[in-house]
C-alpha cells in the first residue's frame, strides 16, 4: 500500500499536466460548447467585433445543420464521416488480417515484409494523399497502368471524382436509420450488461423497444421537422448516401493503415500458444477451421483495439481528404473540412457546433473502450 | 513699392510656400524611426514583388525597420486565420493585406476595426488617380478603407488562336455564341470549356452574371436593385447549366487546379478557358508563350467593355502599435513609384491610371492591354474574389452551386441564392 506522502508526491507530479490539460483541452472544450449554443457569427456584420455581445440561442444551430436546407453540406460531411468510418475499418481489419495470416505461415524474409507493409505508417496523411491523388487521377497513375504493362486501353474509372451516388437514402430516412442505429446500439449495450447482472432478457427487450420508440418519434418529428418545412421550397438535395469518390480517399487510408493493423493481429497470433493449435489439429481442425475456431476468437482484445484506434482515426479524418479533394468538394467533404470553412466565411457559432458534433461521435466510440479499460484494471 | 521689390518679394514667398510643403514631409521621413509589422500571404512566387515594395520603402525611410510577417498557403486562407485570431486576441500588426472590397469591408469595416483612410487619399491626391469605379468598390458611406496595389482581372477567356483556326472557330462575343458553337468543338473531340477545382466553376459563374446582365445588373445584385428570381437572373442560371453541360464539369475538374486546367487549351484538348489574369504570368512565365501568339486573350463572352477586378490592398486597423509608420507603408503603396515596383514583378496592373503602363520593359503586351481596358473600361467587382460580397456569402456560395448542379432547376439555384442573401445580408438592404 502506498502511504500518504507517496500520494502527495504523485499527486504533485501529475498536477502540471493535470492544469495543463484542464485549460487547453477541457477549458476549450467547455468554450466551444458555449460557442455552440450562442449566436457568435451569425451576423456577419457582429462576427469579429471587439468584446461583441454572444447571445444564447439554445440548440438552434444544431438545428440548422440538422436540418435547413441551405446547410445539407454538413448532413453530407456526416453521412460521408459514417460511410468512410464503415469502409475503411472494414477494409483495414480484412487486409490487416489477411496479411497478419500470410506473414504466420512462417515466409522466408519476413521481417523484410513486415518492414514494407508498416512503412506506409510512417508518413502523414498529406504526404500520402498527394501521392494517391496522383495515382488516382483520371488520367493518373493506374488508370493508364493497362496501357503501360500490356499496351491495353486505359481505364476510366473515376476513383476520386466520381459524382455517382450508392446507397442512395433520403435525409428524412436517413434520420430515421440513424436512430433506429442508437437505439440497436443501446440494445446491444442492455443486452451485455443485463447478461452480467442475470437480468432477464425479456424486461431488456422491452426496455430497447422504448427507446427506439421514443428517439424516432420523439427527436426526429416533434423536434426536427418542424424547422425543415419553411425552407422546402428552395428543394431538397438529394445527394446522401455513399459517394463513390469516397473510393479513393478511403483506398488511400487503407493503404497506410493496414499494415499497422496487420502488426496488430500478428502479435496477437504469435501470443496464442502453439499447444492449443496442435490440440486442435489432434482433434481433427482442418487449417481454416483452427483460423476460424481457435485463433480469431482469441485475437477479439486486439480486434477491438484496432477498431478503437482506426475508428477515432477516422472520425476525425481532415487531411487526408483537404490534401485530395481540397476544401470545397462537397461530395467528399468531411466535418473537418467545414471548420476550416468556418473561418473562412466567420460562423463561428456554426463551427463550434460542427467541432461539439465530431466530439460527440468521437466520444461515442472511445468512452465506452476507457471505461472498460478502468474496470479491467481495477479487477 | 518699386516692381524689383515686388518680385523679389513674390520670389520669398513662393520659395517659402515651397519650402513649407516640402520641409515636413522631408523632416517626417527623417523623424520615423522604429518598425512596421506588414501582414500578407506574399510568399513563393509573389515573394520577389513584395520585397521590391520593402527595398522601395527602406530607401524612404532608412530608419524604419521593416517586419514581413508572411504567412504562406492557400490563397490567403491561412493568413486570414491567423489574422483573425491575432486580431481577436488584440494584437493587430501595422498593415495587412486583404482583398479590396466587401471581402475587408464586410469583416474588418463591419467590426469597427478599420481607420477610415480619406485623409490620405485626400492629402495624397489619390482620388484623381484611382479609377472611381474602385474607389467606390473599396468605400462605403463612412470612408475609404483600403490602400488598392494592383489589379487583377477576373473575366479573361484564353486560347490558342491557331487551334481555332484548326476547329474552324471564332472567339465567341457571347454566352450565346459560345453555345452555338460548342457542339463543333465537341465534334472535334475537345472539350470546348476546361475547369478546375471547385473555386474555378464559381469563377466561371460570376463572368456568366456579368455576361449575361451586364455591369449595372451585376451591381444591382449586391445593392438589391436586381430582381433575384426575376428573369434575368434565371436566365444566368439557365445559361450557367449549359455551359457546364459543354465543359470538363462531373469528369475530371475536381482532380486539377486552374494551371493544370489551363494546360489542356494550351495542348489542344480543351478550347478555352476562363480564368483571372494570372494565367497570363503562368503562361508567359512557366509555359514560355509569346502573347498574343503562343497564346490569345480576350474579355469572358458578354463581358466586352467590362472590367471584371480584384485587387489586393492594404488597411489600417485601429490600435495599430506604429501608426505613423504604417501610414508611411500605405503612401509608398499608393505612390507611382510603389505600384510600378511591385506590378511588373507580381504580374498585375497597377491600381493608378497614371503608372508607366505603356512602358515595354516593365509589363508585357498581354499587361499592356489590360492596363488600356483598365483606364476605359467599367469597372465591376469580383464576386469570389472578394470584391463584391462579404466573406460569409462568399463562403458559402458553393453551396448554392452545389445546390444547383444537383437539381439542375434555375428557380432553386435562385431561391437558395436569396436565402443566402437575407443570412448574410450581402445584397443590400
Amino acid at each position: 500500500m502506498y502511504n500518504r506522502k507517496d500520494k502527495a508526491i504523485a499527486f504533485l507530479m501529475i498536477l502540471p499536466s493535470l492544469i495543463l490539460l484542464a485549460i487547453f483541452v477541457y477549458y476549450f472544450i467547455g468554450q466551444t460548447a458555449w460557442y455552440s449554443v450562442s449566436d457568435w457569427g451569425t451576423d456577419p456584420g457582429t462576427a469579429l467585433k471587439k468584446g461583441v455581445e454572444k447571445n444564447y440561442v439554445g440548440l438552434d444551430n444544431y438545428h440548422t445543420l440538422m436540418s435547413s436546407a441551405s446547410d445539407y453540406e454538413f448532413r453530407v460531411a456526416f453521412t460521408n464521416t459514417l460511410f468512410f468510418t464503415i469502409f475503411f475499418l472494414g477494409a483495414c481489419l480484412t487486409l490487416g488480417f489477411f496479411l497478419a495470416f500470410l506473414l504466420d505461415q512462417r515466409v522466408k524474409g519476413e521481417g523484410v515484409f513486415r518492414t514494407i507493409f508498416l512503412f506506409p505508417m510512417s508518413l502523414s496523411f498529406v504526404v500520402t494523399g498527394t501521392i494517391w491523388n496522383w495515382l488516382l487521377k483520371p488520367r493518373g497513375g493506374l488508370n493508364v497502368l493497362p496501357r503501360k504493362l500490356f499496351g491495353a486501353d486505359p481505364l476510366e474509372y473515376k476513383w476520386i471524382n466520381s459524382d455517382s451516388i450508392l446507397f442512395k437514402f433520403e435525409w428524412m430516412q436517413g434520420g430515421d436509420l440513424f436512430y433506429l442505429a442508437i437505439a440497436l446500439f443501446a440494445f446491444a449495450l442492455f443486452t451485455y450488461t443485463a447478461q452480467k447482472r442475470h437480468l432477464s432478457w425479456m424486461w431488456v427487450a422491452v426496455a430497447g423497444v422504448v427507446l427506439w420508440l421514443i428517439s424516432s418519434a420523439g427527436f426526429w418529428n416533434n423536434i426536427w421537422l418542424p424547422i425543415d418545412k419553411p425552407n422546402l421550397d428552395i428543394g431538397t438535395y438529394n445527394g446522401y448516401g455513399y459517394h463513390a469518390a469516397l473510393s479513393g480517399i478511403i483506398i488511400a487510408a487503407t493503404w497506410q493503415m493496414a499494415g499497422y493493423v496487420m502488426a496488430l493481429f500478428l502479435a496477437g497470433i504469435r501470443g496464442i500458444s502453439e499447444e492449443l493449435r496442435e490440440a486442435a489439429r489432434v482433434d481433427g481442425c482442418t487449417e481454416l477451421q483452427v483460423y476460424l475456431y481457435i485463433i480469431l476468437p482469441q485475437l477479439r482484445p486486439i480486434a477491438l483495439s484496432a477498431i478503437i484506434i482506426l475508428g477515432h482515426i477516422s472520425l476525425k479524418i481532415f487531411d487526408l481528404v483537404y490534401a485530395m479533394a481540397g476544401i470545397d468538394n462537397t461530395d467528399v467533404t468531411v466535418p473537418g473540412i467545414l471548420m476550416i470553412k468556418g473561418f473562412r466565411s466567420n460562423e463561428w457559432a456554426r463551427s463550434s457546433a460542427v467541432a461539439m458534433v465530431m466530439l460527440f461521435a468521437i466520444s461515442l466510440v472511445v468512452i465506452p473502450y476507457l471505461w472498460t479499460n478502468l474496470r479491467t484494471e481495477k479487477q | 513699392m518699386s516692381k524689383r521689390l515686388l518680385s523679389l518679394c513674390s520670389l520669398v514667398m513662393v520659395i517659402a510656400v515651397v519650402v513649407g510643403s516640402f520641409a515636413p514631409a522631408a523632416r517626417a521621413q527623417e523623424d520615423l524611426s522604429g518598425e512596421v509589422e506588414i501582414f500578407s500571404w506574399w510568399a513563393g512566387s509573389e515573394g520577389p514583388a513584395l520585397e521590391a515594395l520593402i527595398a522601395l520603402f527602406n530607401e524612404q525611410y532608412p530608419n524604419v525597420e521593416v517586419i514581413n510577417a508572411t504567412v504562406a498557403g492557400g490563397s490567403g486562407t491561412a493568413a486570414k486565420a491567423v489574422l483573425k485570431t491575432r486580431m481577436e486576441g488584440g494584437e493587430p500588426p501595422d498593415a495587412f493585406q486583404a482583398h479590396a472590397g466587401q471581402e475587408l469591408i464586410g469583416t474588418w469595416v463591419a467590426a469597427d476595426r478599420m481607420e477610415d483612410l480619406t485623409f490620405l487619399f485626400e492629402e495624397q491626391g489619390w482620388l484623381d488617380v484611382f479609377p472611381e469605379g474602385l474607389v467606390d468598390l473599396i468605400s462605403t458611406d463612412e470612408g475609404i478603407w483600403s490602400v488598392p496595389v494592383n489589379i487583377h482581372r477576373s473575366n479573361v477567356l484564353w486560347y490558342v488562336p491557331a487551334n481555332l483556326e484548326t476547329w474552324g472557330v471564332e472567339v465567341p462575343a457571347t454566352w450565346d455564341d459560345f453555345l452555338a458553337v460548342c457542339p463543333t468543338i465537341q465534334e472535334a473531340g475537345v472539350t470546348p470549356l476546361v475547369l478546375g477545382f471547385a473555386w474555378t466553376v464559381y469563377h466561371l459563374w460570376e463572368n456568366i452574371a456579368v455576361g449575361v446582365l451586364g455591369p449595372e445588373g451585376w451591381n444591382g445584385i449586391w445593392t438589391g436593385e436586381t430582381d433575384l428570381m426575376g428573369e434575368d437572373f434565371l436566365k444566368v442560371w439557365d445559361t450557367f447549366g449549359k455551359v457546364l453541360e459543354c465543359s470538363n464539369f462531373g469528369e475530371d475538374n475536381e482532380t486539377m487546379e486552374w494551371d493544370k486546367a489551363i494546360d489542356r487549351v494550351v495542348d489542344g484538348t480543351a478550347a478555352f478557358n476562363v480564368m483571372g489574369d494570372w494565367a497570363a504570368g503562368y503562361l508567359t512565365t512557366t509555359r514560355e508563350l509569346v502573347p498574343g501568339e503562343g497564346f490569345g486573350y480576350a474579355p469572358a463572352p458578354g463581358t466586352d467593355g467590362t472590367f471584371i477586378m480584384l485587387s489586393d490592398s492594404f488597411g489600417l486597423p485601429l490600435g495599430a502599435p506604429n501608426r505613423d509608420n504604417a501610414i508611411a507603408w500605405l503612401t509608398v503603396l499608393g505612390s507611382k513609384e510603389g505600384q510600378d515596383a511591385f506590378n511588373p514583378l507580381k504580374g498585375s496592373i497597377p491600381a493608378r491610371t497614371d503608372a508607366d503602363v505603356t512602358n515595354p520593359e516593365l509589363y508585357n503586351a498581354y499587361l499592356q492591354s489590360a492596363a488600356a481596358d483598365w483606364a476605359t473600361d467599367t469597372i465591376v467587382g469580383s464576386l469570389w474574389h472578394g470584391a463584391a460580397a462579404n466573406e460569409q456569402f462568399t463562403g458559402n456560395f458553393g453551396g448554392v452551386v452545389d445546390l444547383f448542379t444537383a437539381s439542375g432547376a434555375p428557380e432553386a439555384a435562385a431561391a437558395a441564392f436569396v436565402e443566402l442573401c437575407s443570412t448574410s445580408g450581402a445584397c443590400g438592404g
